[in-house]
């Protein structure tokens, strides 16, 4: 892709994006917490394991934190029950003296860990009994980024690992994983949940007119009370809000320690984009996020890359030649040897709900000579060439907007590979490419 | 396309809900419905919940308020409204709709309860939210006779999340068990799972959102919410490559001579290996068509388009669309 970014970088008269080196971030002793960053689907999830995989194998003791990791990646490193306890990743190389650990937030188990080691086992257990609880412990919005940063705040406290590599939650948006679990400390540890427990605590009349309106709120999200404030869900939330009591204020209290932590030293943000619009832009937010609230940005992944390695033939070029193959056929053979019928064969191309086989072996037209067959193939493979030539402009003009806004940012290209990525060979795959090795395509 | 074939996409479907795994097009797609299906004389809303402005962005218009306003002409000539509703909003007329305590909005807010029901509290937003779609497709047009809107189109919420979206109103009828917000549940409930809904989802033709499909159809139904279409977005055209691929093809080199392409030698290799990667992509691609055709319902298939979704893009989706059948019988 080295020439694709030059070109790149010349069309728009800027200097060369900076590259990202992760071998030196992955072997530095200081670098104690790595986290994958970006919007939904990306690629966050692949790229923590891949480097969780790589720092262990370059010698370094780690633990990866995924998060709702894909089946087959999960068994692929040996994941196959939900435990909430990191375990040993057996197929890791532990030739270079490192060691892979992995684990799957658990979120309610988190929470209800959270709640174990905060109250006398009388009052957790009426916590965890309580209905209310076990629905909003596994139903509240931020419940996830709450507990990955609680999981990861525990992972770090422990002195086991000396790199922890981060997954963040599938979301929308990556400013979620920093801001989600603030606001359900907030919530917990906040006004209206005191409001809850009752007009003594809102104090007097007006605290007391309050508190009806917090129970009508309320009433509507359990749709218990409707207009009598008393049934068998007010006593459990109050039974609930009171055994929490002893746990107010530890909560905002927590999130801000495991966020203090992200702006240490030890720590590097990896922000995992795909080359498309939308998780460029968002990629871009949460780099203005980052700087804004000092924490260090490591560089950005743009993961799923299209490659080529005859980039220097272009799509029109490509085209055009096929198009002179294509003439040499139609002369030779009188006809264009295409199956009757398909009007859109003449353009290259088929219309997509036409998927009866276009697959190749599909015509055993025989060939008059070798070289009618060998004209007939280069101008296939030139219309593939054409259309992947095109897939990549669009990615480098999509690409292009991000660097304008961010022309410092170190980026490291990910090839998007053929198949998915779901056993520790692809895992390895992918952690080359991320040193920036791997067979990297060239054609001079 | 017979409606007994169809069993979700019934001859009354008027509410279509449209989710999908994220990223996959839902928002694009539930636009283009609603353009699809504004035959002429009809009007369509198209409604979102997540408080993105996703359809203003996609029509180039400013941000919607929450206000159902006219937004678009569908190519048959009908006409396309939209409506982003605001769970804060939505809050404050459900509670002077069964309280009448609408002006109760800032002592709310002050002690923080709009802020748990619209941010931290996903089921509460989701009964409002859900709420207020309903009410829209049950609404009434002007003469009491019709319905207000032929055809209600939702961007919802991605498949993790929809059947729980959706079925939040049967949580809530089963708690409050007498008064209005029971009644109110039960009502929307009804919609929900009546023919007159259908649940689209939409997919791409890889492996994860193929398997999210199939567990979203799974999970709607056993929630008993309609399932409708399975809607592949991004169908890439699939170039000719109806020839058979050879390992090696000793005169690949010099018929790229031929075509007057020079440094054909060092070009057979790369493109020879492109060609293959791009066969391993459409045999992936038709496995994942056949896991598709393999749930039973109905499947459409749109185009990638090459320049993303703009506003020509979205008609020419919603062209497309309309070569289906949407509403059964026709
Ligand atoms: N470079 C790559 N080449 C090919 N496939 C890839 C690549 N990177 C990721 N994938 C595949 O893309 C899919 C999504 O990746 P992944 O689960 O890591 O994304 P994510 O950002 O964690 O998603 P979510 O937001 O849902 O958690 C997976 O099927 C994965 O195997
Ligand atoms: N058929 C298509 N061809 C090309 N680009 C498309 C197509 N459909 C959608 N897109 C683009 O894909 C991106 C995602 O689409 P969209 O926002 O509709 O997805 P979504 O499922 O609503 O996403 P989210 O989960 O974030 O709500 C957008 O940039 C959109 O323009
Ligand atoms: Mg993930
Ligand atoms: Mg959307």
């Amino acid at each position: 892709m080295d020439d694709a970014m030059n070109e790149g970088a010349r069309e728009t008269g800027q200097a060369p994006v900076p590259a990202l080196a992760v071998d030196p971030l992955l072997d530095d002793p200081s670098v104690r917490i790595v986290v994958c960053c970006g919007s939904g689907g990306v690629g966050k999830t692949t790229t923590a394991a891949a480097l969780g995989l790589r720092a262990a194998e370059r010698g370094r003791r780690a633990v990866v934190l995924t998060i709702d990791p894909a089946r087959r990646l999960a068994q692929s490193m040996g994941l196959t029950e939900l435990d909430n306890v990191p375990r040993p990743v057996p197929g890791a190389d532990r030739s270079a003296g490192g060691e892979l650990f992995a684990m799957m937030l658990d979120m309610k188990r988190t929470f209800d860990e959270i709640v174990e080691a905060h109250s006398d086992p009388a009052r957790a257990r009426a916590i965890l009994d309580n209905p209310f609880y076990q629905s909003l412990s596994a139903g509240f919005a931020g419940t996830q980024e709450y507990m990955a940063m609680e999981k990861l705040g525990q992972l770090a406290a422990r002195d086991t690992w000396d790199l922890i590599v981060v997954d963040t939650p599938p979301s929308r948006s990556a400013l979620d994983f920093l801001d989600a679990p603030q606001r359900l400390g907030s919530f917990l540890d906040g006004r209206f949940i005191r409001v809850l427990m009752g007009p003594a605590k809102a104090g007097g009349r007006a605290g007391r007119k309050v508190m009806s309106l917090g129970m009508a709120g309320l009433s509507l999200f359990t749709g218990t009370l409707g207009k009598v404030l008393g049934t068998a869900l007010l006593r459990d939330v109050q039974t609930f809000v009171a055994a929490m009591d002893t746990m107010f204020g530890g909560f905002r209290a927590r999130a801000d320690a495991t966020y203090r932590l992200l702006q240490a030293g030890g720590t590097a943000f990896l922000v995992v984009a795909a080359p498309e619009r939308d998780a460029l832009r968002e990629a871009a937010y949460f780099v203005d996020r980052l700087k804004a609230d000092r924490m260090p940005l490591a560089g950005l992944v743009l993961n799923r890359v299209g490659t080529s390695a005859a980039s220097r033939l272009s799509a029109e070029r490509a085209l055009a030649a096929a198009e002179v193959l294509d003439a040499k056929n139609l002369a030779s053979n009188g006809i264009v040897d295409h199956p009757a019928g398909d009007d859109a064969s003449r353009s290259g191309r088929r219309s997509p709900e036409d998927h009866s086989p276009a697959a190749p072996g599909g015509s055993d037209a025989p060939a008059k000579t070798g070289d009618d067959a060998s004209d007939r193939l280069a101008a296939a493979l030139l219309r593939v060439h054409a259309e992947r030539m095109r897939q990549l402009a669009r990615e480098e003009r999509t690409r292009a907007r991000f660097t304008a806004l961010h022309p410092e940012v170190p980026v490291v290209e990910v090839p998007a590979l053929p198949g998915d990525v779901h056993d520790l060979a692809g895992l390895r795959a992918i952690g080359e490419r991320l040193a920036g090795r791997g067979d990297q395509p060239t054609f001079a | 396309m017979s409606a007994s074939g169809n069993p979700g996409i019934g001859p009354a479907t008027r509410l279509h809900v449209v989710s999908g795994k994220g990223g996959t097009g839902k928002t694009t797609v539930a636009a283009a419905l609603a353009l699809a299906l504004a035959d002429e004389g009809r009007r369509t809303l198209l409604v979102e919940v997540e408080g993105r402005q996703g359809i203003a962005q996609l029509f180039e218009t400013e941000a919607l308020p929450y206000a159902e306003r006219r937004i678009a002409i569908g190519p048959g000539g009908g006409e396309v409204f939209a409506l982003a509703i605001d769970a804060e909003q939505a809050l404050l007329d459900y509670l002077q709709m069964f309280y009448k305590l609408g002006g109760a909005g800032r002592a709310l807010r002050r002690i923080g309860a709009i802020d748990f029901a619209t941010t931290v509290a996903p089921g509460l937003r989701d009964v409002l939210l859900t709420g207020k779609v309903c009410e829209a497709v049950r609404r009434r047009g002007k003469d009491g006779a019709d319905w207000a809107y032929d055809a209600v189109v939702l961007d919802a919420p991605p498949t993790g999340r929809v059947a729980r979206f959706l079925g939040v109103n049967h949580e809530v009828a089963g708690l409050a068990r007498v008064g209005p917000i029971h009644h109110q549940a039960q009502a929307v409930m009804r919609v929900l799972t009546s023919p007159e809904t259908a649940v689209h989802l939409v997919t791409l033709l890889e492996e994860m959102p193929v398997q999210e499909t199939a567990d979203g159809v799974a999970e709607l139904r056993a929630a008993e919410l309609p399932v409708g279409a399975v809607v592949v977005n991004m169908v890439r055209a699939a170039e000719r490559l109806d020839i058979p691929l050879p390992e090696r093809d000793p005169g690949l080199a010099a018929a790229l001579g031929r075509a007057g392409l020079r440094g054909a030698t060092r070009l057979a290799g790369p493109l020879l290996a492109q060609g293959r990667e791009y066969a391993q992509r459409l045999a992936l691609e038709r496995a994942q068509r056949a896991e598709l055709a393999g749930l039973g319902r109905p499947v459409r298939e749109l185009p990638l388009l090459g320049e993303g979704a703009d506003l020509a893009g979205l008609y020419r989706l919603a062209r497309r669309l309309r070569e289906f059948d949407w509403a059964g019988g026709a």
